[in-house]
């Protein structure tokens, strides 16, 4: 394999896990405070994709610079996801909190496909795959086969921003201690004087705004966003989360890296291998080593802490 | 025994009415109907009258079912349509009774029912196009076909609990749906025809008559759904009901415990994990067999939770429940058309709502009965 193409598949690669870790971010914060799954996370990305798609529609006679028209479409985008996590934490999360968490998996899960399908009846041709806009600069380096394109670097330096961005406000802010407070323990934390439901709606907002925001990279990327695209990106963010070990920062950036790994090397590797394995089975590759993974490490990479009821 | 019976005439009623109609105000009608009995008849203490007369005669509610679905089946014996949602309503439930061994039973959820009610059609399909294996062997490999795959997750399983354990059986459902849509031998995404059923040497879609009537060719169908449907069911009841049954449920429970007490976890879970595939891959292989038909489509995330959901809206846990739960999440939508497009987005509605007010389901299942036929206090 020649360099320009590796470089392409490294550009790929890197692209995919921003967004991934992005996603399983998300996860790991509901779980670190409040430990819940939140299944629904994927469909909250496709709802803030198809938000700021519907803003652009709405704006884009209004303002000529696409840069303009970027801001509003992030602003909106971002701002209906964070309402939206708000109120599942408050009419779906909190309320079953004492109920068994596999009933909270359950009901996110639904809502998850609820959103999916409501998307999919209710907006306008919404089954079918919609047109994402390029807003972003595409003109690029040239290298031989490979491109640089000035979006994908922009995209993927956002994506870099944030999460550090996101690492930052959890380990360094007063919001951010607050809601290690709750995660390390919610009882102590009430009595030391934390609003224990505010912090909770903060991270659910805060991870579905994240959502929001790795559902509109990955419409800029891929200049595409549909109704079903939540579910796989939620289940590899959900996976990454995992197989990182739940609750843990650090391990759900590692999470979704190797995920956006695995699938690479399933591409590349796969047909270079076994001649009559086409590289669209790097899915069911990835998705493989990550039962094997779960079966080594039952807890993930890097395991959640926590003690064990006896 | 008079209730009972009287239970008994005006549910049968109802159902062939229901299925019968073909008017979209009379279903509308009907469904209201049963709503508002079943509201007036919690007020009136009706259920609870319900529930002790089938304490007393536990036999019953078998015995009724099955003589129900016979004369169901002998009323509609040239509607297709009529047997085919009945026929599917039965294998529907065979399936949700494999999952409520592995979920009520010892706890976990197993988020891939869709794929392996789809292994068992695929095997069907495999089997019956290129082999001469005789078609009902086909009907219990497809079982092990699919037990056998279940068997590849049994090690993740095993070791992962709650979220982790959802993971493994969520990523095996995508992943077996996606290794379907590239596998060009399997059809790809347009899937595979399968030939009709051959019973010794007796092509069944060629239709049948009877003593001069013409009979629908689901008929047969409808009857193997019906035999196999008693059988799981039967073990499914045994199972419950014997110290099986009392290891699984406390390894459900509490694990901390039931190890303390010597019951070996991972035996039960193994058990009850492969007999659910084995009775899900079953019944996959004969709505396989019954539709002629497969495609990757069937076996999406979105059915495996609609199985889940049959489980929970029936009640956790409670064999008795699954039946009507299969029953109202597949004809209604068939029969409220308006409905057809807007069923995901329903029962997703409906699952949240039950899990919200009443988490137990629409039958809750109820504490252990050692001696069916008493009352409460031992005394008969």
């Amino acid at each position: 394999m020649s360099f320009d193409i590796f470089l392409q598949y490294l550009l790929n690669g890197l692209m995919l896990g921003v967004i991934y870790a992005i996603v399983a971010v998300g996860f790991t914060l509901y779980f670190g405070v409040l430990d819940v799954i939140k299944f629904s996370h994927g469909d909250i990305l496709m709802v803030g994709a198809f938000a700021g798609l519907t803003a652009y529609i709405g704006i884009a006679g209004t303002f000529d610079s696409p840069w303009l028209q970027l801001l509003v479409l992030v602003l909106i985008s971002l701002s209906v996801a964070a309402f939206l996590g708000a109120v599942i934490a408050r009419y779906l999360i909190l309320p079953l909190q004492k109920a068994p968490p596999i009933n909270t998996l359950l009901v996110t899960l639904m809502l998850g496909l609820a959103l999916r399908e409501a998307v999919r009846l209710f907006y306008p041709n919404g089954s079918n795959p919609k047109p994402f806009p390029r807003l972003l600069p595409t003109d690029g380096i040239v290298l031989g086969d490979f491109t640089l394109r000035s979006d994908s670097l922009i995209l993927l330096l956002t994506g870099i921003i944030c999460i550090v961005a996101v690492q930052r406000l959890i380990t360094r802010s007063k919001i951010g201690l607050a809601i290690r407070a709750v995660a390390q323990d919610s009882e102590t934390a009430r009595i030391m004087g934390i609003n224990f439901r505010q912090i909770v709606l903060i991270t659910f907002m805060l991870g579905s705004a994240l959502a929001a925001l790795a559902g509109l990279m990955n419409g800029l990327y891929y200049n595409e966003v549909n109704f079903s695209m939540g579910l796989l990106l939620g289940v590899i963010g959900f996976s990454a989360a995992v197989v990182g070990g739940l609750g843990n920062f650090y391990g759900a950036i590692v999470g979704g890296f190797l995920f956006a790994g695995l699938q690479t090397i399933g591409a590349v590797l796969l047909p270079a291998i076994l001649p009559d394995v086409p590289s669209a089975y790097k899915d069911v590759f990835a998705f493989t080593v990550i039962i094997i993974i779960m079966g080594l490490k039952p807890t993930g990479l890097i395991s959640e802490k926590s003690s064990e009821r006896v | 025994m008079k209730l009972l019976m009287t239970t008994f005439v005006l549910g049968l009623l109802y159902s062939i009415l229901l299925l019968g109609s073909e008017n979209q105000l009379e279903v509308g009608g009907l469904v209201a109907l049963a709503f508002i009995v079943s509201l007036v008849g919690k007020k009136m203490g009706l259920m609870e009258r319900l529930a002790s007369a089938v304490r007393e005669h536990p036999q019953f509610p078998a015995y009724a079912s099955v003589a129900g679905v016979l004369i169901t089946m002998v009323v509609f014996h040239n509607s297709h349509f009529a047997l085919l949602m009945l026929a599917t309503v039965l294998i529907y439930s065979m399936v949700c009774l494999g999952l409520n061994i592995q979920f009520g039973y010892v706890g976990i959820v197993n988020f891939a029912g869709a794929a392996f009610f789809g292994i068992g059609s695929y095997t069907v399909a495999i089997l019956a196009s290129h082999t001469a294996i005789p078609h009902l062997a086909i009907l219990i490999l497809a079982a092990c076909a699919s037990a056998l795959i279940g068997c590849i997750l049994i090690y993740p399983v095993l070791r992962t609990r709650g979220h982790y354990a959802a993971l493994v059986t969520i990523a095996f459902g995508i992943l077996f749906r996606n290794f379907l849509e590239v596998n060009d031998t399997l059809g790809g995404p347009q899937g595979m025809k399968i030939p009709p059923l051959n019973l010794f040497g007796w092509n069944l879609s060629d239709g049948i008559e009877i003593f001069g009537f013409e009979v629908s060719f689901y008929i047969p169908y409808l009857l193997i759904a019906l035999i196999l449907l008693i059988l799981s069911f039967k073990i499914t009841r045994n199972l419950e009901r014997s110290w099986v049954g009392l290891s699984m449920d406390m390894v459900r429970t509490d694990e901390i415990a039931a190890s303390t007490f010597g019951v070996n976890i991972a035996h039960w879970k193994i058990v009850a994990f492969t007999l659910g595939n084995f009775i899900a891959g079953m019944a996959g292989a004969l709505y396989g067999m019954m539709t002629a038909y497969v495609a990757p489509n069937n076996f999406t995330f979105a059915d495996s939770l609609i199985l889940v959901s049959i489980v929970i809206l029936g009640g956790i846990g409670n064999p008795w429940g699954i039946i009507p739960a299969a029953a109202i999440v597949v004809i209604l939508p068939e029969k409220l058309q308006f409905i057809q497009e807007y069923r995901f987005l329903l029962y997703a509605i409906v699952v949240i709502l039950i899990l919200l007010f009443r988490p137990d389901g629409l039958l809750p299942r109820r504490i252990r009965e050692y001696f069916p036929g008493n009352k409460v206090g031992g005394k008969k």
